[in-house]
């Protein structure tokens, strides 16, 4: 494919707000996680929670879209010059040529579930809460849109947990077809019941902060994070370089059980990129600590890469943010280009026995040229993203 | 002003739609185009066939409805379902579920259903879909608010022209359930399939070309008055214009929506 230049991006998670703090967390060892304290009565896991989000007023022409997800929205959009970034392309191109595409799993439910908790004698919304424009998947696409005034398309991805990385794979068409000359792309997912009590309905939740790939593993820690990207043909930056998209056509819940289609998504990725396995130096795993994710992923990695490709699951440092994963993930792959820092594998001790050497406890020093980042969702949607440092060949 | 123009002509190369007054396509077909008046009663919810038996009714609404479509046009376009890429789109996902997650998080949060929570992501339908068909090709699950019908096709129509393969697209929106239903409204079953690619196909239904502007007074076309009360309430509603202009076959200008003031221009042909 053609390159697609990456000319601005952020992250806001539980480990930092902005590419800064988010890089000294990875770059110290310091996660993220606490002991769950959302909610009326938290459950006992871990959470990675974004401090603030809750007091992070919306700009007053758009207080019918307040919900937690979009402060989280509005407070990542600010960090690291991203706003003004969007505003420059916005000149540049036009409001018309620039589109949005967000990746998410919770939308704004959250603010669905306080409506169902505070209904009134007659059964009605709360009048604070009687806006169309929360209780809807396309919530935070629409208050993105509005906030930066974009007349593109306004669309949301909703995959679970491959979202968004499969937003920049749908940006990255746009692009190619001349639909629009910039595209925003990312993810915005926040801690709500729905979540919390839905991963533990399954027990997948981990009472303990998530151990990913260990031998002891046992469930994920919900997250929240906004992150984004600016992609646009040309311009100074890293680059998405490829993607692959798959099917597991397997189960709504579980990953196939020999991981045919997150070994699809990666080679695809691959070859659209033109590489093979031993050009990417740091691979950033789904590695969701859940018992089957884990073995599964590892065994491709395994097969697919050297044992020089150096990988990791960065969940320790920020839980999983489901449909802000993809997007959150891509940054810290971006970051691992940009720093030379490749981080390890937080809270995990002893590796389970289907590792391979690739993935790594310990954080090294390397510029890789060359990056992967994998998302795994349920109803088993994969995406693959590959990025290339700004100086690549 | 003039966004973006299709850099060539795309074929429709199967259809398919599914309401309870209209259950599938050669029943919508000869209603929409006006050769059949609508029956009287409303269809069964139906039972797709691309599910287990024991899966095909408790299978959610949505889930029911989409894959129904979904299946009618690749038959009647006589592709294997398991060779198409896919774009799955629903304004507001499966709102009875919603209902459901809703109602038990705020009582007896400790006791939601597996089941439904899995059940309940935007991309179920599409899930079940490539399971069921065994189709390991990428799919989508997208919401564009009430410009679902509009953003999908503009995806469909850019991952044909990208993949230069068959796309299949769906559309659909299900009964509001509880008090969401005061702010999320939407009426009935709908799902509206097409298949869409470079090619033209065996059954090939029909070409277009498409245009995006973004215009504020963009005006989206209606279907008749007799087709649209059919729908009447639906979030998914907006595809029932196109879907009667294929129907009734020739050269037609169709508009909708793919978002706020941007508007898509399908000028529809004859098959060649």
């Amino acid at each position: 494919m053609q390159p697609t230049c990456i000319t601005a991006y952020t992250a806001t998670c539980a480990a930092g707000a902005g590419r800064e703090a988010l890089l000294g967390a990875l770059r110290a060892g310091r996660g993220g996680l606490r002991a769950n304290d959302f909610g009326r009565e938290p459950l006992a896991t871990w959470i990675g929670r974004v401090t603030g989000v809750e007091d992070t007023p919306l700009p007053a022409s758009l207080s019918n879209y307040l919900s937690r997800n979009n402060r989280l929205a509005w407070l990542g959009v600010q960090q690291d010059g991203f706003h003004e970034a969007v505003l420059a392309a916005r000149a540049r191109y036009g409001a018309e040529r620039v589109a949005l595409v967000l990746g998410t799993s919770t939308a704004c439910i959250g603010a669905t579930e306080e409506a169902y908790s505070r209904l009134t004698p007659a059964g009605e919304f709360p009048e604070d809460l009687r806006h169309r424009e929360v209780h809807t998947p396309n919530s935070t696409a629409e208050f993105m849109q509005r906030v930066l005034g974009l007349r593109n398309l306004a669309v949301t991805v909703g995959t679970a947990c491959s979202s968004s990385a499969k937003a920049f794979a749908q940006g990255a068409r746009l692009l190619e077809l001349g639909i629009a000359d910039a595209v925003v792309v990312g993810g915005v997912d926040s801690l709500c019941g729905s979540v919390l009590f839905g991963f533990n309905s399954l027990e997948l939740i981990s009472r303990e902060p998530c151990r990913p790939f260990d031998v002891a593993r046992n469930g994920i820690n919900i997250g929240e994070a906004a992150a984004f990207a600016l992609l646009e043909r040309a311009g100074d930056g890293p680059r998405l370089a490829g993607f692959g998209e798959s099917s597991d056509a397997h189960h709504m819940s579980a990953p196939h059980p020999a991981g045919r289609g997150a070994r699809i998504a990666m080679t695809e990725a691959l070859a659209r990129a033109g590489l093979a396995a031993q050009d990417v130096g740091y691979v950033n795993l789904h590695g969701t600590a859940t018992p089957r994710n884990d073995e599964i992923e590892a065994q491709v990695v395994a097969e697919m890469f050297p044992a020089a490709t150096h990988a990791s699951s960065t969940k320790g440092w920020t839980g999983h943010t489901l449909g802000a994963a993809g997007a959150l993930e891509a940054v810290i792959t971006l970051l691992s280009l940009e720093s030379g820092l490749m981080p390890g594998t937080l809270n995990s001790r002893q590796f389970d026995a289907a590792c391979g050497p690739q993935i790594r406890l310990a954080g090294a020093s390397g510029m890789a040229v060359h990056a992967m980042s994998n998302s795994f969702g349920f109803g088993g949607s994969n995406c693959v993203l590959l990025f290339s440092a700004r100086d690549a060949t | 002003m003039k966004i973006f123009a299709s850099p060539q002509r795309l074929f429709v190369n199967g259809a398919s739609v599914w309401a309870p007054r209209m259950p599938g396509w050669e029943k919508a077909r000869a209603i929409l185009s006006g050769r059949e008046a609508p029956p009287e009663a409303a269809a069964a919810r139906p039972a797709p066939q691309l599910l287990p038996p024991n899966e095909r009714r408790r299978a959610p609404d949505s889930v029911a409805v989409a894959l129904e479509s979904a299946l009618a046009a690749c038959h009647g376009a006589q592709l294997e379902p398991s060779s198409l890429g896919c774009v799955f789109g629903s304004t507001h996902g499966d709102l009875a579920i919603t209902d459901y997650m809703c109602t038990t998080l705020a009582a007896t949060p400790l006791q939601v259903s597996p089941t439904r929570f899995h059940n309940s992501v935007h991309n179920a339908a599409a899930g079940y879909w490539t399971i069921g068909a065994q189709c390991t090709r990428p799919y989508t699950a997208i919401s564009a608010g009430p410009h679902t019908f509009g953003a999908g096709l503009l995806e469909t129509c850019a991952q044909a022209l990208s993949s230069a393969e068959n796309i299949l697209f769906v559309a659909y929106d299900i009964d509001a359930r509880g008090p969401l239903a005061a702010v999320a409204p939407s009426r009935g079953l709908l799902s509206v399939a097409l298949i869409v690619g470079p090619q033209a196909g065996p059954h090939v239904l029909g070409s277009f070309d498409i245009g995006l502007v973004a215009q504020e007074d963009f005006e989206p076309s209606r279907a008749q008055p007799a087709n649209a009360a059919l729908v009447a309430g639906n979030a998914s509603a907006s595809g029932l214009p196109f879907m009667e202009a294929l129907a009734l076959g020739g050269e037609h200008r169709v508009q909708c929506l793919a978002g706020p003031g941007l508007g898509l221009v399908i000028d529809l042909h004859p098959p060649v």
